[in-house]
């Protein structure tokens, strides 16, 4: 099948590239590996359409094959999670992974929910798992309170924000503080204090889902997808929106899926929040420093820290440790030790996802190419 | 509608995860590959750990697995 355009991601990005070349006559194909359109923060909602669009959801992209004349990555970001004791323990969630899961159906009423790490993102799901009937006595932000006053006294330049923030204003909430260890039933935060609880629900900020475009070959930024004021990577035809391009929430989302899909220039100054929230929300100097040489780092291989420190790299750690050789691709230990060693980002290779072999060999097309689409 | 986890039927709702339906009975998804018990984390499909077993394929990642009618999820088996 013939596209003009091909977006990867249907989250806020993604639909509005797709929206926006649609209008313009365009034949667009959507792919995203969820089972529902909206992505991340619209997930679960049930009134989210697409007209006009094709739609291939529920599949993940393991190779690309190139079947239109262009490309549009709005592949969203994922949660930062840094090892410190006890983090692998199943009460131990994602922040917006504890919230994705109340959306997919966790019981979360009467459960006390300790929300911590870095990052505006911790005050929504805070707020949100309130909303839904949950306990969250302590929400422990990394970054100090100076910091997090000058990045308020900024707001008044993008004034939907000073609305989102009072919004989610909370009680509980604790800037300098983040958590040391996790035990069975609780937590133990920075300032000693223990807290019982069903959850830890914690994220250090958010990174790219970059592995589609390093694939690609476009040209990387800090662990963003360098982009031009038209959203042009620098892979000829190969657009980047969103998250991917500098985490700055949904209109900086949309802004940049219109102008992309649109082939017009991106208006608004969000580049420009998305520095200052960048800013704002750096990791202290003692989050390098949280796990033990017990602690697992990479949890899909259960390397401990204590031989990963012994490494001279991200190379010697692969093959020497399988430090990163795990399933998740080191999705999740990759972007932990970037920050903890400045090893510089994994090396990505198809497929991009595993594939079982039997999937793998099921779907070769005449020409002996593997498949293109597949859910895990 | 009705799923079998461990052989024990469960009422569901639609729309929920296996990954969800899991965390709510108490259960882990996965033991890691030195016994460590696993649930969720990312409930976005990069983490992994919330892979498990269903009508006999495997391992699959949860989170993004919308409950069947009648589907068979074994846990605590990678």
């Amino acid at each position: 099948m013939q596209y003009d355009l091909i977006v990867v991601g249907g989250g806020p990005a993604g639909m509005a590239a797709a929206r926006a070349a649609r209008d313009q006559g365009e034949r667009v194909l959507l792919l995203d590996d969820n089972p529902g359109l909206g992505g991340q923060i619209w997930r679960g909602r049930e009134d989210l359409r697409l007209e006009g669009v094709e739609l291939g959801l529920g599949h993940t992209l393991t190779e690309w094959r190139g079947e239109a004349k262009r490309l549009i990555l709005a592949c969203g970001a994922r949660e930062l999670l840094l090892p410190f004791p006890g983090w692998t323990m199943p009460h131990v969630v994602g922040a917006g992974g504890l919230q994705a899961l109340v959306k997919q159906g966790l019981a979360i009423q009467g459960k006390r929910v300790v929300v911590c790490g870095s990052g505006p993102l911790l005050l929504a799901v805070a707020a949100n798992l309130r909303k839904a009937g949950a306990e969250v006595p302590r929400v422990a932000e990394q970054a100090p309170w100076e910091k997090l006053l000058t990045f308020g006294l900024g707001l008044w330049r993008w004034p939907s924000k000073i609305f989102e923030a009072v919004g989610y204003a909370t009680s509980g909430y604790r800037a300098g503080l983040w958590p040391v260890e996790a035990w069975e039933g609780g937590v133990t935060l920075s300032d000693g204090s223990k807290i019982n609880c069903d959850y830890v629900a914690c994220g250090f900020g958010l990174v790219a889902n970059g592995e589609l475009a390093r694939l690609l070959g476009c040209r990387m930024n800090g662990g963003l997808v360098a982009v031009d004021d038209w959203q042009r990577t620098s892979v000829e035809g190969v657009y980047a929106v969103g998250e991917m391009t500098g985490i700055g929430g949904v209109e900086k989302a949309e802004a940049e899926g219109r102008a992309a899909g649109a082939r017009q220039r991106v208006t608004g100054n969000w580049g420009a929040f998305a520095s200052a929230l960048a800013k704002t929300f750096a990791l202290r100097e003692e989050l390098r420093a949280l796990a033990t040489a017990e602690t697992i780092v990479c949890r899909c291989e259960d390397v401990r820290w204590g031989r990963i420190a012994t490494m001279g790299g991200k190379r010697q750690a692969r093959l020497e440790a399988r430090c990163g050789m795990g399933a998740c691709q080191a999705r999740i230990c990759g972007p932990a030790l970037e920050w903890m060693c400045g090893w510089g980002p994994e090396n990505v290779r198809p497929p991009l996802f595993p594939l079982s072999v039997r999937e793998f060999l099921r779907d070769r097309d005449e020409a002996g190419h593997p498949p293109t689409g597949h859910s895990l | 509608m009705k799923i079998r986890v461990n052989g024990q039927e469960v009422e569901v709702q639609a729309g929920m995860s296996v990954a969800a339906v899991v965390m709510n009975l108490g259960l882990a998804a996965r033991r890691s590959v030195t016994g460590e018990p696993r649930g969720p984390v990312c409930g976005m499909g990069v983490c992994f750990e919330c892979r498990l077993w269903v009508d006999g394929e495997g391992p699959l990642r949860s989170c993004q697995m919308p409950v069947r009618e009648g589907m068979e999820v074994v846990t605590d088996a990678v």
